[in-house]
């Protein structure tokens, strides 16, 4: 798994719950060190072993726990950087949904060797929407709940979503989009960088 | 003329960057993101040329010349205070021309200095795309710069606790105080061997800083051959090596390895066909014959030896007696001198 991924779950258990818990959920999980380079890459199975035993150790079901991941890394200051790489996706929330189609090849762009699976949206009717994650990342649509449900915050957007399962690996999003302009949301500046 | 409605209106969509110009020049429709750039100044009704400065084509003095530039190719930047480089694209037509104009690869300075949004590029411009490009590719840059320092201080830490020099895989003056230290508690009879090169700093400034790293690895490949395993044999620092003896205290014997050290290093040494030519003297202190030494007084007796071994020429060897810190070139018991050169 990427450094990226791994040290994003770092930053979200340091940043939410304390650095003592997460020396905690490195030491359950038998990693044998306690922080994740973001530019290296790590065996899939410490990711999990970590999550596992993060999952033990706040007694919540994995996905709970993916979806508040997916939140924080919008909403929180410490990844800043990241909430407007994504608002680069469009004016819109919609614009936005549209965008995640060729977020995988957007993060390779930035990092060549940053896989992430493979998205595509549908819209079904007016305002109703299926997000499709590829396999690849068991868990990742959950993830992309937490984010899509802050992102839709940051654009001032009302939605309702729901994670409609996995199918052969592929995990679908339903969303409903009940109103694109409800509150002000955050603003974003083009030409203003983070940090 | 061009002001038909319907070509504004798609230049206003398809390239919000334009400009319309008139037989004279004279510019007679601005597209809303230049004019968002200059919100200050009336841009129509301006001569084009009044208004720009050209790099390229440079020797422009009437708009006919505009109009003949090479495949319509402009750089330009506005002639006031925040001068702006932008890349332009002029059409003639009817008369006047288009004018497409482009930040290039300026956008994110623009778009930070005038505080454009997306809405103000086309959307199929790739203007957001390459500034999102930059962004993240600043953020990924800053992560593996935040990477290679911390990797870089693990590395002098992890190089700050090693014991092994890595030029010549002998061990380092760390290593061996580290031993020095453990034969001040033992008892055990020892000797100490100081050994200082010859003539190396001149094969480091003829020949280079490569010539003088392989001399040292060929000086240490010696070393360790004539000595024994359990022997500790340590590069001390620059040209300087020190080999620890354990329960060897006996004089002829360490003269014998002595000798055949710097027999052994006078040989002549090829580096990419240039021949190396050094040799070595040797201090040598007996832990038995200074019962009241410490490790270290005695590793200080060795280098007297070795002093006493070079004042008396090059090539020499001296074991430490009593008296010779006071520089008496008579008072060294042993001399043993080779011939160099």
């Amino acid at each position: 798994m990427h450094g990226l991924v791994n040290r994003a779950i770092q930053s979200f258990v340091c940043n939410t719950y304390g650095e003592d818990r997460w020396h905690d959920v490195t030491e359950a999980a038998g990693l044998g060190f306690s922080d994740f380079e973001a530019m290296l890459t790590y065996d899939d199975d410490l990711t999990d072993a970590v999550l596992d035993a993060l999952s033990t150790e706040l007694r919540r079901e994995r996905s709970e726990i993916l979806e508040d991941l997916g939140t924080y890394l919008v909403s929180h200051p410490a990844v800043e950087a990241l909430r407007r790489l994504l608002r680069f996706g469009g004016e819109t929330y919609v614009d936005f949904l549209y965008s995640l189609d060729e977020l995988p090849g957007r993060a390779r762009l930035a990092v060549s060797d940053l896989i992430l699976p493979a998205m595509e949206l549908r819209e079904i009717r007016q305002g109703q929407f299926s997000l499709t994650c590829a396999p690849g990342l068991p868990g990742f649509g959950w993830v992309m709940m937490g984010i899509l449900r802050a992102m839709a915050d940051d654009y001032g957007a009302l939605v309702m979503l729901e994670h409609a399962g996995a199918h052969d690996g592929a995990e679908v999003i339903a969303i409903t989009l009940v109103e694109s302009a409800f509150s002000e949301g955050r603003s974003f500046e083009l030409g203003v960088r983070a940090g | 003329m061009i002001d038909n409605t319907d070509l504004v209106r798609m230049l206003d969509m398809l390239c919000p960057m334009y400009l319309l110009l008139n037989e004279e020049g004279v510019i007679t429709r601005v597209g809303p993101t230049l004019q968002k750039i200059r919100p200050d100044r009336e841009l129509k009704g301006e001569r084009f040329l009044d208004l720009f400065e050209l790099a390229r084509p440079r020797c422009v003095g009437s708009f006919a010349d505009l109009l003949n530039a090479k495949g319509g190719k402009l750089n330009l930047s506005f002639r006031d205070a925040r001068k702006t480089a932008m890349k332009g694209l002029i059409v003639g037509i009817g008369g006047g021309a288009v004018v497409k104009l482009s930040f290039g690869i300026s956008v994110v300075e623009a778009v930070r200095d005038y505080h454009l949004t997306s809405a103000d590029f086309s959307s199929t411009d790739p203007a957001i795309e390459l500034l999102y490009l930059a962004e993240a590719n600043s953020v990924a840059m800053e992560a593996s710069r935040q990477l290679n320092l911390r990797l870089q201080a693990a590395k002098i830490s992890a190089e700050e606790q090693a014991f092994t020099d890595t030029l010549t895989g002998l061990k380092n003056r760390r290593a061996m105080e580290h031993v020095m230290a453990r034969r001040a508690s033992g008892g055990m009879p020892y000797a100490l061997m100081h050994i200082d090169l010859d003539f190396f700093k001149q094969v480091n400034d003829t020949l280079g800083h490569a010539a003088g790293d392989y001399v040292l690895q060929q000086v240490a490949r010696v070393l360790v051959e004539e000595t024994r395993r359990e022997d500790t044999v340590a590069r001390a620092g620059g040209d300087e090596f020190v080999i620890i003896f354990d329960h060897l205290t006996d004089r002829p014997r360490l003269q014998r390895i002595a000798r055949r050290l710097i027999d052994r290093v006078e040989q002549p040494m090829r580096f990419h066909g240039q021949s190396c030519r050094i040799s070595t003297s040797i201090g040598i202190a007996i832990s038995t014959e200074q019962p009241a030494s410490d490790p270290l007084k005695l590793l200080g007796q060795a280098d007297v030896a070795l002093y006493a071994a070079k004042r008396g020429g090059r090539a020499g060897l001296r074991f430490y007696s009593p008296g010779m810190e006071n520089h008496d070139p008579v008072a060294s018991v042993e001399v043993d001198r080779a011939r160099f050169g």
